[in-house]
């Protein structure tokens, strides 16, 4: 009986949360002045840094211009400091090109981009802490910062990782719960709609728990909506406060 | 809506890395107490009217043990008499991480309802979790939590219901830190001692540290174990060898340290005396120092047995000792030899044997002598000795102290009466760690319930096959089927051939308390007139059984084949059938051979057996063995169940024609699961055995005038049916035997990690085991695998882990070796009961194999090997002369060969209790001084012809 035991037979879990709970989430939008639009995302330990440019003209290649909407440039990059194992991340390894290719997909499904044709909008973000469901804490601080950047979108994208042990989807993983193996499903949702601007699945599952399984990712990116909705309005507010209005 | 709670970061370190996790704080665990009525806790574990009677606790109470007292005192805690327990997490915790077995045995109480274990889950309740303190050991921490949540306890419970909580634990500074902070606190001895209902439950106590101390002696006798810390350090720098001990069975003052060295290569260590072994027990991980060179000694040919205590005189051991060093030895002889300087890892586990009662009246101290030679003797405690002598008892080691001659241990149970039928079966069973106890109710738990019917849902990814003409061909008596057949025409002329094989998996889902269980007793083990199941009842004769007339789930693989028995095409399907006949061999070969029956079924098995007599050839052709090893049935009274005769095993044409369809869809299913899965098939390999294997074969053949090739199974198929001499037709049969002594063991193994795959005796190059899921849990992982492959069913982490699966074809390895031992021990005492009331008998025999001093001799009528010594104690030994070349011995002038037919007395020697055996003496040739004289009494057995 090696490894650990991810959920208790009581229903806990390594980190004391419930199957369906999802870890604390905390946010900040407005962090950098001279960029157009940027957020700091806690969700649990992993913390994320998203930073908005744009939209404004095409940089580099004129090949990239979209006569018809604006193009998504999107980049992924985790700190040194990152992990617990300190170790030099180049730019564009495997892994994170990967990741932006996915943040970029999101981001093209979610912003109104018909409305910039032949412009470009840049969406920087950098894991500064990774403890488990990166791609879920990229996208929502990217979330927050386009809209910082006021830049509108169908919706708010909100993502979340599922995992699944014992029959029990367990919902917003850490590090330990990813690394204990098994399925990991990332959702990326557009929840007023329900539609899915993403998701992602990196082992086998049989069909038949599939249902389940995205119904609790589901219900998870509807959690993360509430919160970042919570923290746009807190913004916002603060924002006419200090504006005097 | 969830609620965030007051959250707190936990830091623990492992190496370098600092791993810092979250640590999320609840105020929604409740206290589990049916008399709360401040938690909304619904179905409250813990009883109104906790009762358990003590002398010390005269009102109701609720019990916490702390870590050490689960870990050490597991013994007690399982009794039923120990009820509403509170189990907290921190001790759950450490306990899963001290100890895998007796976290099991915690979790099955926990899940045992009439225990009333409630499980607490303090570390995440925002009034019991504590953080460490600076310069607090995490021991200090953890006791410092249980204290605690007692003290929350007390506080929460209304004072209205009256009921106390108990902290029982044997520190003493955690005890009295408890008191200080008001709260009641035993040491588990004085309360299990104040329980009025069973005073037995004493003897079932561990020693704890302060009693060792009263029962040893004040002197040293051994030297101190290193602390680990220097061990590991010694062991990096290369002063010390890590290694697995292991004592010898013959002399209790010599041992080895079994060092596993690079790829396949290992050496060992020599060990010799009291003060070089260290208190190492038989499996312990140890780590020696080698000694210098000056110091080697060679292994010694004495046998010495351990006769008792000699707490009080020293020296006659000390003598014995000096008895091993004192004789001198050609250099060559040398070992290296070390001593033991500490212990890495105990491997204690529960012994079984017999008390040897003190002399000493009213001593309640006494000396336990393992059923195992290799296992030293237990010193134990206990207040029964008297009614305990004579009976097999189970004893646990709780410690080995430097100034103890012997380990210490407790008693804990006792399993009856030596020599009862139950009892040396319960002791076989524990010797060769074979997990028989009932299913736990945790594992029972996920038994599907009854009444069982086939839902839509089950219908899902699978076929109805209730149609065809599906029948099981067994053993009498068998009401595990795991397989069943069919063969139809079909209407292109070929013929369609169907192995339909129980649908384990659908039942047994991966990962909860079944299937760890399963995968954990790894097969259904056979004893004479019984069966250990692998899975519960319900399944493995019930639901899972393919039994006539009743609809089964079925996993079938099904080929198109034409009449010369070639695949045209195989097809895997999870299905539903509806056996038509549940047959014997006998029943099918009388329905196969009678012309007059032409139904359906009748029909099908003449098409299989025809297949199969083609199959069998093509598979013979390709040099597949067929070994023979004695195998013999007993006839068991029915209502004493003792044996009252024996038989050889009977072969018919239908044991091979299922056999062949059996070997078949193992061999498709090997190959289909090694396609989808390269990387994480479990298979089952043969390995050609070493030349040097079959020396004693080509020995044994050449003396007799033949020759046996053996460059390939082909060659050593065809000269073995070659192997023929006139007016002797046993003696294929003898070799046949001696054949399958030289083969290696068939052995599980995951595809990612080897690269050999041949399985040498069936002369396939791939082969797995998927017919028999009822009783061998490596089939269910092929179905799961095959399964995943066909997309029936989906796939989860640990199956497609090549380390944890080779991990787990290691336990199957390890369990089936075990069951084989044990099938052999129950054989064993069954020959012993059958010759128990039938004097000396007189049987011919034939010399399986000549050694020094003794021949060994089988019977073919009972399938029965024994010894015939040349040597007796108390006579003077016959001149004596061995060959090794041919081989043979010559005794007082008669020349013993191999195969020699002779005749020997049979007789069942009983003077040591716990280790009866057969002995065999020669009666011809008649050697004078050496041979017996016939026994008096002719038994009727002669009158029976010899079963050839
Ligand atoms: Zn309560």
């Amino acid at each position: 009986m090696a490894g650990l035991e991810l959920l208790s037979d009581q229903g806990y879990r390594l980190d004391g949360r419930k199957s369906t709970e999802l870890r604390k989430i905390q946010a900040r939008m407005g962090v950098f002045d001279q960029a157009d639009g940027s957020a700091y995302l806690e969700q649990g330990r992993t913390i994320a840094l998203a930073v908005v440019y744009g939209p404004h003209d095409v940089r580099g290649s004129r090949a990239k211009i979209q006569h018809d909407r604006a193009v998504i440039n999107c980049q992924y990059s985790m700190a040194t400091f990152s992990t617990a194992e300190r170790k030099r991340r180049p730019h564009g390894d495997r892994k994170s090109t990967e990741m932006s290719l996915h943040l970029k997909e999101t981001f093209e499904a979610a912003i109104l981009t018909h409305l910039y044709p032949r412009s470009q909008i840049d969406i920087y973000v950098k894991i500064l802490q990774s403890d488990g469901g990166n791609y879920s804490a990229c996208v929502n601080a990217a979330t927050l910062a386009v809209i910082d950047a006021g830049i509108p979108m169908r919706d708010y994208v909100c993502a979340c990782t599922v995992g699944f042990v014992d029959d029990t989807p367990l919902a917003d993983m850490n590090h330990a719960e990813e690394s204990g193996g098994g399925t990991n499903l990332a959702l990326a949702l557009l929840p007023r709609g329900g539609q899915i601007a993403l998701l992602q699945m990196d082992a086998r599952l049989h069909q038949d728990h599939l249902d389940t399984l995205m119904e609790a990712a589901m219900t998870a990116c509807k959690g993360v909506s509430k919160v970042l909705d919570e923290v746009v309005r807190q913004h916002l507010q603060e924002t006419v406060i200090l504006t005097g209005e | 809506m969830l609620k965030y709670k007051t959250f707190v970061k936990k830091t623990r370190s492992g190496g370098i890395l600092k791993v810092v996790r979250e640590h999320y704080l609840r105020d929604d665990i409740w206290c589990g107490s049916e008399v709360c009525v401040e938690c909304k806790d619904e179905t409250p574990v813990l009883e109104k009217d906790p009762c358990m009677e003590s002398n010390l606790c005269t009102f109701p109470h609720y019990l916490i043990p702390d870590t050490n007292v689960v870990l050490h005192q597991i013994d007690v805690l399982e009794d039923r008499l120990i009820r509403n327990v509170i189990i907290l997490q921190t001790v759950l915790q450490e306990v899963r991480h001290r100890s895998a077995p007796v976290y099991k045995r915690i979790k099955d109480a926990i899940h045992t309802k009439e225990k009333n274990f409630y499980t607490f889950t303090n570390e995440h309740h925002r009034e019991t979790f504590i953080e460490r303190e600076p310069g607090e050991s995490a021991n200090d921490r953890n006791d410092r939590a249980i204290r605690v949540a007692v003290q929350w306890y007390s506080k929460h419970i209304p004072d209205s219901a009256n009921i106390k909580v108990v902290l029982l634990t044997n520190d003493r500074l955690n005890k009295e830190k408890a008191e200080q902070a008001g709260l009641i606190a035993y040491k588990c001895e004085e309360y299990i001692k104040s329980l009025i209902a069973n005073p037995e439950l004493i003897d079932q106590l561990a020693l704890t540290s302060d009693d060792k101390n009263e029962i040893t002696s004040s002197k040293i006798l051994f030297p101190e174990h290193l602390p680990l810390s220097q061990i590991q350090a010694g062991i990096k720098s290369g002063k010390y060898i890590q290694g697995t001990f292991r004592a010898n069975r013959d002399n209790y003052l010599e041992g080895n340290v079994f060092v596993q060295g690079e790829g396949d290569e290992s050496t060992e260590i020599l060990l010799q005396g009291l003060q070089q072994l260290n208190r190492a027990v038989h499996q312990d991980v140890v780590a020696v120092e080698l000694l210098p060179r000056k110091d080697w000694v060679a292994p010694s040919a004495v046998v010495l047995q351990d006769d008792g205590p000699k707490a009080e005189d020293d020296e006659q051991e000390e003598e014995e000792e000096k008895k091993l060093q004192m004789k001198q030895v050609a250099q060559q002889a040398l070992k290296p030899t070390g001593r033991v300087v500490g212990i890495i890892k105990r491997n204690w586990r529960p012994y079984c044997g017999m008390l040897s009662v003190s002399l000493i009246k009213q001593a309640t101290r006494h000396l336990f002598t393992p059923a195992d030679r290799r296992i030293p003797k237990i010193r134990i405690e206990t207040r029964r000795a008297d009614s305990l002598a004579g009976q097999r008892i189970m004893v646990a080691i709780d410690g080995w102290p430097k100034n103890s001659r012997y380990p210490n241990g407790h008693f804990m149970k006792s399993l009856g009466s030596a020599g009862d039928r139950e009892t040396e079966t319960e002791v076989l069973l524990l010797e060769h760690d074979v997990p028989h106890l009932p299913f736990s109710q945790n594992v029972l738990s996920f038994l599907p319930k009854m009444p069982w019917t086939i839902t839509d849902d089950v219908m899902k990814n699978r076929v109805d096959l209730r149609h065809l003409c599906v029948c099981s061909v067994d053993p009498p008596g068998c009401t595990d089927i795991d397989d069943a057949l069919h063969c139809r025409d079909l209407e292109n002329g070929n013929l369609e051939v169907g192995v339909h094989i129980a649908d384990v998996s659908h039942f047994i889902r991966p990962g909860n308390a079944l299937d760890q269980e399963a995968a954990n007793r790894g097969t259904t083990v056979y004893l004479c007139g019984m069966r250990i199941d692998m899975v519960p009842e319900l399944l493995s004769s019930n639901l899972c059984s393919l039994r006539s007339d009743v609809e089964r789930l079925a996993f079938s693989c099904i080929w198109e084949m034409n009449h010369n028995a070639e695949i045209l095409n195989t097809r895997f399907t999870k299905s539903v059938i509806n056996s038509k006949a549940s047959l014997t061999y006998a029943e099918a070969q009388m329905r196969i051979d009678d012309t007059s029956m032409n139904d359906d079924i009748t029909k099908s098995l003449r098409g299989l057996n025809k297949l199969a007599k083609i199959l069998k050839a093509g598979r013979i052709e390709k040099g597949a063995l067929t070994l023979s090893s004695p195998e013999v049935r007993f006839h068991m009274d029915s209502e004493t169940h003792d044996p009252i005769d024996l038989q050889t095993k009977q072969l018919m044409e239908t044991n091979s024609m299922v056999e062949e369809f059996m070997l078949l869809a193992n061999i498709s299913v090997a190959q289909k699961i090694y396609d989808e899965f390269s990387e994480c098939a479990l298979l089952r390999k043969h390995p050609s055995p070493p030349s040097s294997n079959y020396d004693i074969l080509h020995k044994a053949a050449k003396a007799k005038n033949l020759v046996i090739h053996t460059e390939s199974a082909k060659e050593l198929a065809d000269s073995l049916n070659d192997a023929e001499i006139d007016g002797f037709p046993y003696f294929n049969t003898l070799l046949r035997i001696l054949t399958t002594r030289c083969m290696m063991q068939a052995v599980y193994f995951c595809s990612g990690l080897d690269s050999d795959f041949r399985h040498y005796g069936l002369a396939t190059p791939i082969y797995t085991h998927f017919t028999s899921p009822i009783r061998r849990y490596s089939d269910i992982i092929v179905h799961r695998l095959l399964a995943v492959a066909i997309g029936a069913d989906s796939t989860y982490p640990t199956l497609m882990d090549k380390h944890k699966q080779a991990a787990l074809c290691n336990n199957l390895n390890y369990r089936h070796k075990m069951a084989q031992y044990a099938q052999r021990s129950s054989v064993a005492f069954h020959t012993q009961l059958f010759f128990k009331n039938r004097g000396i008998l007189n049987e011919e025999g034939f010399i399986l194999f000549v050694r020094k001093n003794a021949i060994i001799i089988l019977i073919p009528k009972f399938g029965l090997e024994g010894t015939v010594f040349f040597e007796n104690k108390n006579k003077p030994s016959p001149k004596m002369v061995f060959n090794e070349e041919i081989p043979t011995l010559t005794v007082e002038g008669h020349t013993f060969n191999m195969f020699d037919c002779v005749r020997v007395t049979i007789s069942l020697d009983a003077s040591n209790i716990q280790h009866q055996k057969i002995r065999m003496a020669l009666l011809e040739p008649v050697i004078p001084g050496v041979s017996v004289p016939p026994p008096d009494s002719e038994p009727e057995a002669k009158k029976m012809k010899l079963d050839r």
